[in-house]
């Protein structure tokens, strides 16, 4: 892979970071493919090929029903999460797509609290490149904790 | 200023003082001292006399031993045990102790073994828990000598592992410390057994995977939560929007005689919606999904009926129909304010590729991150915090009257005060 399609893959690690850290919902919606699916799964299910995931969404559509869950159904506590993403490792790459994935750490601040440790984990990704840029067709989080720390509300 | 005699006479509840020695100075289980979840004593009494002795713990599923020699390892209470399939019809559960110097010898969460060794002295037990062998047990020979081993009268028979009494019906494993507990059935008394009976049909069961939290609360707040139908139809909009559980959905609200275990039973309504439930404001009468699928719901015939049917088996697990999700939720304390709380979601041997898409497709509603669930964890952890901040106080459970009594609606919080009717009795409080 050369230096520019690297840089600009290490950018869209970085920018989807930025828009679920500020909560810019629209901005993560519209950096998947309509045909998107995106997974919530701990590392204890994927490493026994077991297909529960604690969270497991199928194209947009209900990407969007979480959204609106989010925002507007589920009862939770505010927090803030802060994101820290290691740069991308290439598995896999064609002209159009890429398979990637990367680490991440994601840190949870409650209102009147301190941030803590809140998910690690891996990104593991297929993703278009087309003319406009980089977008997800699939983005699976496998994260090690054995135990989620009560819940999980926003996209990791 | 002098106090009168009225405000001498107050009731402990609004004095600010916590008894010393717990008493429960309410008049009936209507009301619930706050400090039924702070205390640290009465935690450590519950695990005696609720988790270890008299009762009967869920400690997994069949269908995650399938092979002889697959062992899980899980808790009952506070005591870590594993559960192993020792021959195609024959699990045990054995405590992870070591019988020699009481090391939790079993770290891997489950595997496959023809034998359990634990590593600091190598002692090594088989998989119905007996020891088999202890390393020098006979000494060492040195110049013609032998020196050292265990004393004469060590019999290796006297320290097996502790072994459980297990019960299995229809795939579902549960196990006791105690020996002269009442059988499985009896337990679960003969209309919770129907219930039971209903979801584990004898049909071979598919696991589908873990979801596992942390909730910091009270345990015993997750089995309130369950058995607690005004909640639902209030503080889940997807519940209430989508007439899945609502306070006009036909059901009934059954107990065993003991009132400890329960079983809210549910028929989904047509969604329309009566003025009572859809002026609550959680009621989104425009919500509409963008993808309609998350409520693409096949009725099946071993449902019977009811659309949602939400078992409490006291103290250990929920048993979840809902719909076409269904799992069994293991309550796992830590202390009087956390527990551990791991769903198991699972199909049946039947189950057409379809079903188990829709399985997983509507598990997105329950557990951690569920639309529907994850609220339920975030209220237990606030009412942990309220709990904490007033233990002198008392929690309020009158709705459907102060009297226990099963029902034909569900506008009543009467398994709550069954639960505590019977926990009072069984903790002589
Ligand atoms: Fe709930």
């Amino acid at each position: 892979m050369g230096t520019e399609k690297y840089l600009a893959l290490t950018q869209f690690y970085q920018q989807y970071a930025v828009a679920v850290d500020q909560a810019d919902w629209d901005t993560w919606l519209g950096l998947f493919k309509e045909d998107c699916t995106y997974k919530v799964q701990s590392r204890e299910n994927y490493d026994r090929n077991l297909p529960m995931a604690a969270l497991s969404l199928k194209g947009k559509g209900m990407l969007k029903d979480r959204i609106y869950g989010i925002t507007e159904t589920i009862f939770h506590d505010p927090y803030l999460q802060l994101h820290m993403v290691s740069s991308p490792v290439v598995i896999n790459e064609s002209k159009y797509l890429i398979e990637s994935q990367a680490n991440y750490t994601v840190f949870r601040t409650k209102n009147d609290g301190i941030a803590e440790v809140y998910n690690v984990g891996r990104y593991l990704d297929h993703l278009q490149v087309s003319s406009d840029g980089i977008r997800i067709k699939s983005r699976l989080c496998i994260f090690d904790n054995d135990m989620i720390l009560n819940s999980m509300i926003y996209p990791i | 200023m002098v106090l009168g005699a009225k405000e001498k006479g107050k009731s402990m509840n609004q004095d600010n003082s916590i008894p010393i020695m717990p008493v429960w100075d309410q008049q009936d289980t209507s009301r619930i001292p706050f400090w039924a979840y702070t205390s640290d004593d009465i935690h450590k009494q519950e695990l005696e006399k609720l988790f270890y002795k008299n009762h009967w713990c869920y400690v997994g599923l069949e269908a995650e031993i399938p092979e002889v020699g697959d062992f899980k390892r899980t808790v009952i209470g506070e005591r870590s045990v594993i559960m192993v399939r020792h021959s195609n019809d024959k699990i045990h559960v054995l405590e992870n102790v070591c019988a020699h110097r009481g090391m939790r010898f079993c770290r891997k969460k489950h595997g496959n073994a023809k034998s359990f060794i634990c590593p600091y002295h190598q002692w090594n037990y088989d998989r119905e828990g007996n020891l088999r062998g202890v390393p020098f047990q006979r000494g060492v020979k040195q110049d013609g000598e032998v020196k050292g081993g265990m004393s004469e009268d060590f019999n290796t028979a006297d320290h097996s592992l502790t072994k459980l009494l297990v019960a299995t019906r229809g795939g579902v494993v549960f196990a006791s410390f105690d020996h002269d507990v009442e059988p499985f059935e009896d337990f679960l008394g003969p209309s919770m057994l129907t219930y039971f009976d209903r979801m584990f049909n004898g049909r071979k069961l598919v696991l589908l995977g873990y979801n596992n939290q942390r909730i910091p609360g009270n345990w015993k707040l997750m089995q309130e939560n369950i058995k607690d139908p005004y909640h639902p139809g209030l503080l889940h909009t997807w519940f209430v929007t989508f007439g899945l559980w609502r306070a006009d959905n036909r059901s009934e609200l059954k107990m065993d005689d003991h009132f400890r275990h329960a079983a809210m039973i549910s028929t989904r309504g047509t969604g329309d919606g009566s003025a009572e439930t859809t002026n609550v404001s959680s009621f989104k009468q425009s919500m509409e999904l963008h993808d309609p699928s998350f409520l693409d719901v096949e009725v099946e015939p071993w449902w019977n009926g009811p659309t949602a049917v939400m078992m409490t088996i006291f103290p250990s697990v929920i048993l979840q129909q809902q719909v076409n999700s269904v799992s069994t939720r293991h309550i796992q304390p830590n202390g009087n304010g956390s527990f551990d709380f791991v769903w198991t979601h699972f199909g049946y041997e039947d189950d057409t590729p379809e079903m188990t898409e829709r399985r997983l497709r509507q598990a997105n509603l329950f557990g951690p991150a569920g639309f529907v669930s994850a609220d339920d964890g975030e209220v237990i952890e606030f009412s942990q915090e309220g709990f904490e901040q007033k233990p002198f106080h008392r929690s309020l459970a009158e709705l459907g009257g102060k009297e226990i009594e099963e029902t034909d609606h569900m506008l009543s919080e009467t398994l709550i005060r069954g639960m505590y009717d019977y926990w009072r009795k069984v903790m002589g409080i």
